[in-house]
Order: C-alpha cells, then structure tokens, then sequence
C-alpha cells in the first residue's frame, strides 16, 4: 500500500463481502420457494425474500465500487484521499441505511413500510430494484455525493490518468442516472420506461466503464504491461460500450407502449453490445500473455481473467440469445431472463468487484504483494467453485426457460402459467443444489481470508515462458 | 493494437461517439413523448387508475408478478390479467379470497385485506394496462 488513506477501502471490502453471505442466503430461500411454494409462507414472502436478495445484491456491489474507487485513486493521482475522515463517516451513513432497510423489509409489511416513510410525499417505491423507501433513495444520493467529492477532488489536484478518469466519469454517471428513481408517473408507459434508464443505462452503460477501469488497473499492476497500452485498449473498450449500450436501450421498448420502431433500433445496436465484452475477453488475455513480470498474486489474476470470460458469457452471449425482437416476443419476461441477469451480474459485477479485493486486500491487511500459498489455494478454489455453480444455475434456468417458452407462450395449446411452472419443477431443484455449492464457494471464500494468514508470503514463480 | 491507431484517436473516438449516441437517444426519446398519446392508454387514465398504480407498488406486487413482462417470475403475467380472468369481478375475487396462511404445498399470494375501493382501484389499473398498445404482446391470453 503506497498511501495511508488507501486504508479507508478495507472497511467497504469486509461490509460487501458480509452482505454477499446475505444475498446469497436469501437467494437460497426465493431458490426454495419456487419448488416449496409455501416455505416461510407467510412470514417472509416470496417478494419479500427476492427484494432482500437483489438489494443486497445492489449494495454490495456499490459497496466494491466505492472500496475500489478508494484504493485506486490516491494510488493513480499519487496522493492522499481529500477526506479519509469523510470516507469511514460515509461508510457508516450507507451501512446503517442499508441495514436499517433490510430490518424494515423484513419486519415490516411492505405497504407499513411505504406508509412509515411517507412514500404518499414522492411516491418512488415499489418498482424491481428500486424498492426502497424513498428516504433511503435520498440517503444514497448523499452518499453518493460525498463520495464523488471525495474521490473527485483527490483526481483534480493530482496525477490524471485515464484509468482514474473513466472510473470517474462511471461513477458520476451511476449517480445521475439513479435520480430518475425519483421519476415515478402514473403512465405505466412513461414509469417504465425512465425506470430503464436507471436499470439498463447502469448495467451496459456507465457500470462497465468502471468495469473496465478496475480491470485496467488491475491489469497494469498485475502484469507491468506498458500503461499506454491498456489505456488505448480502455478507451476503446468504453468507447464501444457507449456507441451500442445508449440505443441499445431499445431492446427494452419493444412491448411497454413505446413505439414500434424500437423493436428495429434496439434489436440492431443491442446485437452489437456484446462486442465490448469480447474486446474485454482479448484485451484481458493479451496484457496477461504479454505480461513484463509475474505477480505472487495469482488470485488476482484469475479472478481477472475470470470477470473477462463470464462478463463475455452472461452479458454478451446470454443477452444476444434473447435481445432480437423476434425472440424477446416470447422470451420476454422468462426464467431465460432470469438465467441472463444472474450469469451477467456475476460475471461482470460480483467478480470485478472480487478481484480487486483479491489484489487489494493481501496490502490492506499489511502483506506486500500476496496472500500466502496456502489462502490463495484456497481462494482459487472458491473461484472454480462459485463460477462452475453460477454456470449450472444458468444452464438449469435456461432449461427452464425454454420449456417455459414452448408451454406457456410457442405450443398450439399453450398452458397456464402455475400449469408449466409444475412441469418445469425439477429444474428448479437441480438450480437449487446449484445454489448451495455456491454456498459451499462463498464459504471457502471467506475461509481464504483465515487460513495461511501466519504463513508467509507466496512469490512469483519464475517459469521459462515469461522473462 | 497497431501503433498507427493511437491514444488520442481511441479516445476521440469515445467522446464523440458517445456524445452522437447520447444526441441520438434523446431525438428519438423526444419523438417516443409524442407517439405516445396514440398507444399509451392514457385517456382512460383516470384518478382510480393512478390510485390502483399506487397500490400496486405499495404491495410490491411486481415482487412476484411481471407485468408487461417486467417484474418477478415467480407468479403469472398480470398485463393481460384482466383479460384472462374476465372482466373486473373476476380480478377483484382472486385477490380477496387468498388464505391468510397461503396454500399448503403451492406457491401462496399474500392476503392483503384490500377494502372495496380499494379492489375497485386495483381492477381499473389492470383494465388500464391491458388495453395500452402493446405490439401484441403477449403472444396469447396465457401471459
Ligand atoms: C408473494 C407473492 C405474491 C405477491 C406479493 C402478489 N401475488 Fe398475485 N399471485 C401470486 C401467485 C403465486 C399467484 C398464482 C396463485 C395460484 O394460481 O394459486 C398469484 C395470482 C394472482 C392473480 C391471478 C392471476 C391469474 O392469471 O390467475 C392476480 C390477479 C394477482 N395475483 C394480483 C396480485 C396483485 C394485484 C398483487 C399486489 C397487490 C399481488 N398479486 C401480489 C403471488 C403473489
Ligand atoms: C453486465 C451486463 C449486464 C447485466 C448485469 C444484465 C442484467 C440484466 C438483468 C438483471 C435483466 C432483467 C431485468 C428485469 O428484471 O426486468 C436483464 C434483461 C435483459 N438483458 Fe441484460 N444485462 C447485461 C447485459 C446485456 C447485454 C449485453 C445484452 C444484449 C446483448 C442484454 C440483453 C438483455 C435483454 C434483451 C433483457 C430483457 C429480457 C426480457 O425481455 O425479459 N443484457 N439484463
Ligand atoms: C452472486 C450470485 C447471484 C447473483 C449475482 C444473483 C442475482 C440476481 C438478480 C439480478 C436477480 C433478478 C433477476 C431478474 O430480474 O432477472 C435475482 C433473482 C433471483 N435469484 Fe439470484 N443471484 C445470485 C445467486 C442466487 C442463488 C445462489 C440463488 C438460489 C439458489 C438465486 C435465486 C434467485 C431467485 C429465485 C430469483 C428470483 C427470480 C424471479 O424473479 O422469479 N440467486 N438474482
Ligand atoms: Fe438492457
């Protein structure tokens, strides 16, 4: 760790793992419910549990961002953060607000809940994924103001690189965007659609250009290839991502009201959208192969290159199978949705998050480079774990989809939906086995973090291919 | 990358490529906003509906239902309920008479001890969106 104030990341990285065990906790129980419909019935409802999972899940994730924006920055502009004081305040702010909204998800009927936090004042809840009270929705925007400051401010006065200006303008662009979660009209068609440019517009916009600047910085220190490189590659990278990502926002206006010419403006820039992952892929590969020098940190760079391959899959190539309006019309709204949100966000979010607290973390605990052998055995055991369990989770899912598809929206006869949902059960299950060896690869993860802490630490191997 | 293709071009190449789509984006929102009176449903728009909407979104219905296909995927497609149960009375009992502890072994709707008014609220926002102009979609009365 080349500066103090880089410190203030470690406490992000403990709350986005600690919440990680909760989402997938809750996970495992909506994964329960849709075989055993009654489970927890009425205590915890099946809403109930799936907005605990995905808020979580949101949480966490920006929890990673801000513990990564903290570590990279004063390292890039190579000087201390303006406000490390600011930094652990508004660490304290967001955690307890997150928690404070959770206890009231799970303890409170949904409707007291909007009731207690005066939702009639700016209705904004109630909509996937931006369930929160709408006091909780100003409280992030406060954090999320702090922290642009903070980060922004320690960019201005030092060193400016593109790695740290991209992350910069991501994060910016994550901030603004979520103030359309305050635009809620009464015209479904309207609501729906400005909801998107939260939703859409975070995920294939302005999220991956801060995948792609963790990744770069990342990438550098990891290998030593030659920064103007990675930085050319960054740009166009991003560049691609914005040119297809904007428009392809249309692969969502196909069936809500909006104009039919979406169908042709979505279908055609939303195909293109899996380029910049495959960039990521090639780009990923090429800095490892043309590496200067070989890091002890070999975690890292799996994990590194990890997020680059299911980044690919899950938002790529999961996307395209359902993005042209042809298909969507009877995809739409499936459990093939569902395979694709969870390949994606795993592969592009959860793992970039985790591989910066997989290089970060050994220096924040006082390690030079490197955990010791035996921690990042371990580590990479839960990364072949987890990853092979989310590959099965979307190939059951996607089994589901399709038969769901066919049944229920394709056949001559088509079926209910509670009818096809039966038939379709036991994919349900195998997902749900799938989902405690996930379990069982979070654990061990976590494990990673304990054992070897008093071994010594790994050092590169010096092999005959690279030198 | 070859050298030719150099720093400044890539990075060019972001900004302007991103600043034309963003450009583009709102053109065709603009013209979105004025096609919309044609397909949005919103003539029958009427103070019930918005009050059905609020309590929509109050109950978290979309926690387990989609609707026009956004939502959870755990219970049916409500963008053509109203259809497929026929008509306002066939909403409005559905939702009244769930069991307070669910159903044994099936997936369970809460009971949420709606008042009339309140059903009637629900019924219109249902009526409302299913006859917005939808490309027709979904493919059939099923969801
Ligand atoms: C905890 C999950 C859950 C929540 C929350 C929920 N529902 Fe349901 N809903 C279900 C399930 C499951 C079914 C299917 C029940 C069955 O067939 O036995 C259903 C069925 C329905 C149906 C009948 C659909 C059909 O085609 O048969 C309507 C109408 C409905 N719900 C409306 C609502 C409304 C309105 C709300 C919000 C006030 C709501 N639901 C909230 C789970 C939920
Ligand atoms: C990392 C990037 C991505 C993430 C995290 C992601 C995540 C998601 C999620 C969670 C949903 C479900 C939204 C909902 O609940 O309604 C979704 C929907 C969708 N995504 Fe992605 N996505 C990514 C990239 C892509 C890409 C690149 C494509 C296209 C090539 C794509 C195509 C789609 C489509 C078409 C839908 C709508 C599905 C439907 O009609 O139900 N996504 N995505
Ligand atoms: C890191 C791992 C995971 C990520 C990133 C993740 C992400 C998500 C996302 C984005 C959604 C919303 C999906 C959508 O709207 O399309 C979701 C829903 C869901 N997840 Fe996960 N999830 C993970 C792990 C799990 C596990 C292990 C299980 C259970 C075995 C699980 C079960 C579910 C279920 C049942 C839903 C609800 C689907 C529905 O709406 O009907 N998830 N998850
Ligand atoms: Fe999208």
């Amino acid at each position: 760790m080349q500066y103090k104030s880089q410190a203030v990341a470690k406490p992000y990285f403990i709350a986005a793992i600690g919440l990680f065990v909760g989402q997938i906790l809750f996970g495992l129980i909506i994964g329960m419910q849709y075989v055993v419909g009654d489970f927890l019935f009425p205590e915890i409802p099946f809403n109930v549990a799936r907005m605990v999972h995905t808020n979580l899940l949101i949480v966490w994730l920006l929890f990673g961002f801000m513990g990564a924006a903290y570590y990279l920055v004063p390292e890039e502009s190579e000087r201390e953060l303006v406000s490390p004081g600011l930094a652990i305040l508004m660490f304290w702010v967001f955690l307890i607000a997150g928690a404070l909204t959770v206890l009231g998800y799970l303890l409170v009927p949904y409707s007291g809940l909007a009731e207690m936090t005066g939702n009639s004042v700016l209705p904004t809840m109630g909509r996937e994924f931006l369930e929160q009270p709408t006091i909780t929705k100003a409280g992030i925007v406060v954090v999320a103001l702090a922290f642009l400051y903070n980060v922004g401010l320690t960019i201005l006065k030092g060193r400016k690189t593109v790695v740290s200006l991209v992350l910069l303008i991501g994060l910016a662009g994550l901030a603004v965007l979520f103030l359309f979660s305050f635009y809620n009209p009464d015209n479904l068609a309207k609501d729906k659609f400005y909801w998107w440019w939260v939703v859409h517009l975070w995920v294939e916009g302005v999220w991956e250009l801060i995948l792609g600047s963790i990744l770069a910085f990342v990438l550098i220190k990891t290998t030593g290839v030659d920064r103007e490189v990675i930085e050319k590659w960054l740009y166009v990278i991003i560049a691609m991502t914005l040119i297809t990502g904007i428009i392809g926002t249309g692969h969502h206006y196909y069936w809500i009201g909006t104009p039919d010419y979406w169908q042709w403006w979505g279908s055609i820039f939303s195909a293109l959208e899996p380029i910049p992952f495959f960039m990521m892929t090639v780009f990923a590969f090429n800095m490892v192969n043309r590496r200067r020098r070989n890091h002890p940190n070999k975690a890292a760079v799996l994990w590194a290159l990890g997020t680059a391959v299911m980044a690919f899959l899950g938002a790529g190539v999961w996307g395209f199978l359902h993005t042209l309006a042809p298909v969507n019309y009877y995809t739409h709204g499936s459990q093939i949705t569902a395979a694709h949100g969870h390949m994606a966000f795993y592969g592009a979010y959860v793992m970039i998050v985790l591989t910066m607290i997989s290089y970060a973390m050994p220096m924040l605990r006082g390690r030079s480079a490197a955990n010791s052998e035996a921690s990042q055995v371990l580590e990479m055991w839960s990364f072949w774990l987890m990853t092979v369990s989310m590959v099965f989770i979307t190939l059951f899912l996607t089994g589901a989809g399709i038969l769901q598809t066919y049944l229920q929206r394709y056949s001559s006869d088509p079926l209910p939906f509670m009818v096809v949902q039966e038939k379709i059960s036991l994919f349900y299950w195998m997902r749900e086995v799938a989902g405690l060896m996930f379990l069982i690869g979070l654990v061990v993860y976590v494990a990673s973090f304990f054992v070897g802490s008093r071994q010594p630490e790994a050092t590169a191997v010096v092999e005959g291919s690279a030198a | 990358m070859s050298q030719a293709f150099t720093k400044a071009m890539a990075r060019n190449i972001f900004y302007g490529g991103s600043v034309f789509f963003m450009l583009l984006f709102l053109a065709l929102t603009f013209d979105t906003h004025t096609a919309w009176p044609q397909r949005d449903n919103h003539e029958n728009l009427t103070e019930q509906v918005a009050h059905g909407k609020r309590l929509w979104e109050e109950n978290n219905c979309i926690g387990c239902h989609t609707l026009l296909g956004e939502g959870a995927y755990f219970a049916p497609e409500l963008g053509n309920a109203f259809k497929r149960l026929g008509g306002a009375d066939g909403i409005k009992g559905f939702i009244a008479s769930r069991p307070k502890d669910g159903i044994p072994g099936r997936r369970s709707m809460p009971q949420f001890n709606f008042s009339e008014d309140d059903l009637n609220a629900i019924a219109a926002f249902l009526k409302y969106v299913s006859e917005m102009n939808t490309a027709s979609w979904p493919p059939n009365i099923q969801g």
